[in-house]
């Protein structure tokens, strides 16, 4: 009986506890320390690349042959590159494609992942078996060694790094999902869903996906870190943001060339890429107990 | 165990079939005829003609898929655009480089990783656990490229100590090769040692809850030995799984690694690969890591099992 009322509820829309198990999760949160760092770290990048135009001292384009290679001064905080460009103003700038390829890529993960985890979950049968099949397969192939090829295959710029990325990314998503699908799927409230007659895509849209929202929310924070990763990899390797637009990778690509005479071109945008990526680990872990306390 | 393996080999068949057929498509994303961009600059008709029927393009796309296959299964994995060298062949000849420098790495992250991971979970809420939980999420932030140019900057530019590239085959000088391979390899095993403690941290955790470590300790053994062999050989068993899926991170680090010590192996293969168009040897590559993957994972499973008797019948 109380399954079906529960079932009945939850119909009529989320239960107004829901809202309240986000809150509490909020709270623990806010709770860790580590998570909160993370957190404030976050939103400072995230505002530096919304205002770059404003926050960036120089042009990050703009060369300048009377300002080549020189040491961080009281003009040049982090010094100029090998064309003479500023490099704080580069790594500003490039924080945009950064947080872009973090954000686009692990939203395509999501977009693909979940549905057809859900479907693989909920169906069960042939349709789990192939699409698990077929997860296998792409989790077979090393993370950025599939992105490099898709990359490669696909032509190499921001857009097409970022796909890469994306779909590399999507069997962790499909697996996840479809564990968790497996679980729900048991309890009693689906169960009373489906002997009120609902469909079975009424069921997943709406009683299924809000019970598994969670586990999804801490991996994509983890996801957008490695993807940052990933694309700063793909840059440095030629694959991702084409030159002269500013991307972390890319810069770092240049500044190997000259580590004996210029090492901050390598320090600075390597110290980006690091602070920004230990922040979204540190922000999923902390989401992660707060959010998740069986996973801990 | 034979059923077991046997079920175990069945299950890998089509994921094997899946995996040909997703490098197979690779070629699909390529915009307009494959033939006239494998064709190259000079865009000759005759060469243009000659691929096409080389590579079955006027056939039907399932057709051409069973001859891809047909020739991978013989050991013909097409060849070099540009230096007409049979794929396989220049995938052997790169393949000891990333293997040893894999294997080194794998050294060093085993014995950065598990030390660490049994001094943070023995000492859990210490300040040990706090260093060793840093240390893992330094491992899991730093692009292990950036790190590689560090230790570039204070080992070759500024002490002098060790060669910032150039690679030496150990037949020629065993010295020589290990002084070029030694930082590479440090910097590749870096963030798989992060992964290995926190692997090891948790397995070891269960275990020193398990009764029989209460037995042990109860009996009156020394902490050393309670430790070092009744948890950490149980707990090592999920840790040598957990480690061989961590092959694939490895494979795709030594892609940077090589390109920032210039090492020609695998990882230099597939870039030189992508930059001449060359994408016989792009999918070559992808085919190989993937098949070695799913074997070394094959081989990890059939470990767990032959060592857990628990598990064999």
């Amino acid at each position: 009986m109380a399954a079906v009322l529960s079932a009945a509820r939850a119909d009529a829309g989320p239960l107004p506890s829901e809202a309240g198990a986000w809150r509490r999760g909020w709270r623990r949160l806010r709770r860790r320390r580590s998570a909160m760092v993370g957190l404030v770290v976050v939103c400072a990048f995230i505002l530096a690349a919304l205002f770059a135009p404003w926050v960036a001292p120089f042009d990050p384009i703009e060369t300048s042959w009377s300002a080549i290679r020189q040491a961080p001064s009281a003009e040049h905080w982090f010094g100029t590159d090998d064309i003479g460009r500023d490099v704080l103003s580069r790594i500003v700038w490039g924080t945009r494609a950064s947080l872009l390829a973090g954000v686009v890529s692990v939203s395509i993960s999501i977009a693909l992942g979940v549905p057809i985890g859900l479907a693989a979950g909920f169906a069960g049968g042939f349709v789990d078996a192939l699409i698990s099949r077929i997860t296998d397969a792409f989790l077979a192939c090393p993370f950025l060694i599939l992105a490099i090829a898709l990359a490669a295959f696909l032509g190499p710029n921001l857009t097409n790094a970022m796909i890469a990325i994306g779909i590399s990314a999507t069997p962790i998503f499909v697996r996840l999902t479809r564990g968790q699908v497996i679980n729900v799927k048991v309890e009693d409230y689906i169960e009373a869903a489906r002997a009120l007659g609902n469909r079975p895509f009424r069921i997943a849209w709406r009683h299924v996906l809000p019970n598994i929202l969670a586990p999804v929310m801490v991996q994509a924070t983890l996801a957008i870190a490695a993807a940052i990763i990933a694309e700063a990899s793909l840059s440095f390797l030629g694959l991702g943001q084409q030159p002269p637009a500013p991307s972390w990778g890319s810069m770092l690509n240049t500044a190997k060339n000259y580590v004996d005479n210029a090492p901050w071109m390598a320090i600075w945008p390597g110290l980006a890429i690091f602070l920004l990526v230990l922040s979204f680990n540190l922000l999923g872990d902390g989401l992660r107990d707060a959010l998740d306390p069986r996973q801990r | 165990m034979l059923e077991f393996l046997i079920k175990r080999i069945a299950t890998i068949l089509p994921t094997l079939v899946f995996v040909s057929m997703l490098i197979f498509g690779l070629q699909q994303l390529l915009p307009g005829d494959p033939a006239v961009i494998l064709a190259g600059e000079e865009q000759d008709p005759n060469v243009i003609a000659y691929l096409h029927k080389k590579l079955h393009l006027d056939e039907p796309l399932p057709i051409r898929y069973g001859y891809w296959v047909g020739g991978v299964l013989r050991g013909d994995l097409g060849e070099s655009v540009r230096t007409q060298q049979p794929v396989l062949d220049l995938v052997l000849q790169k393949l000891p480089v990333t293997v040893e420098l894999a294997v080194l790495a794998m050294l060093i992250a085993l014995a950065i990783g598990i030390p660490a991971g049994i001094v943070s979970a023995v000492g859990r809420g210490t300040a040990w656990d706090a260093a060793a939980n840093i240390f893992a999420l330094w491992g899991l932030s730093t692009p292990n490229f950036w790190l590689g140019i560090l230790m570039i900057l204070l080992f070759s530019v500024q002490l002098g100590w060790l060669p910032a590239s150039g690679y030496v085959s150990p037949s020629e000088s065993l010295s020589d090769n290990l002084a070029a391979m030694i930082m590479p390899a440090f910097v590749l095993g870096n963030a798989i040692a992060a992964v290995l403690m926190r692997h090891t941290r948790s397995a070891m955790l269960q275990v020193l809850n398990a009764d029989y470590v209460r037995t042990a300790r109860a009996k009156g053994l020394s902490e050393r030995v309670v430790v070092l062999k009744h948890s950490l050989r149980n707990a090592l068993t999920p840790i040598i799984t957990l480690g061989a899926l961590e092959f694939g991170t490895l494979l795709s680090g030594a892609v940077l690694t090589e390109q920032v010590f210039t090492i020609p192996g695998f990882g230099k293969l597939i870039i030189d690969a992508v930059f001449n168009r060359d994408y016989a040897v792009v999918q070559g590559v992808v085919l190989v890591t993937a098949s070695a993957y799913i074997l070394l994972n094959l081989l990890a499973d059939i470990a767990y099992v032959a060592v857990n008797p628990r598990l064999r019948s």
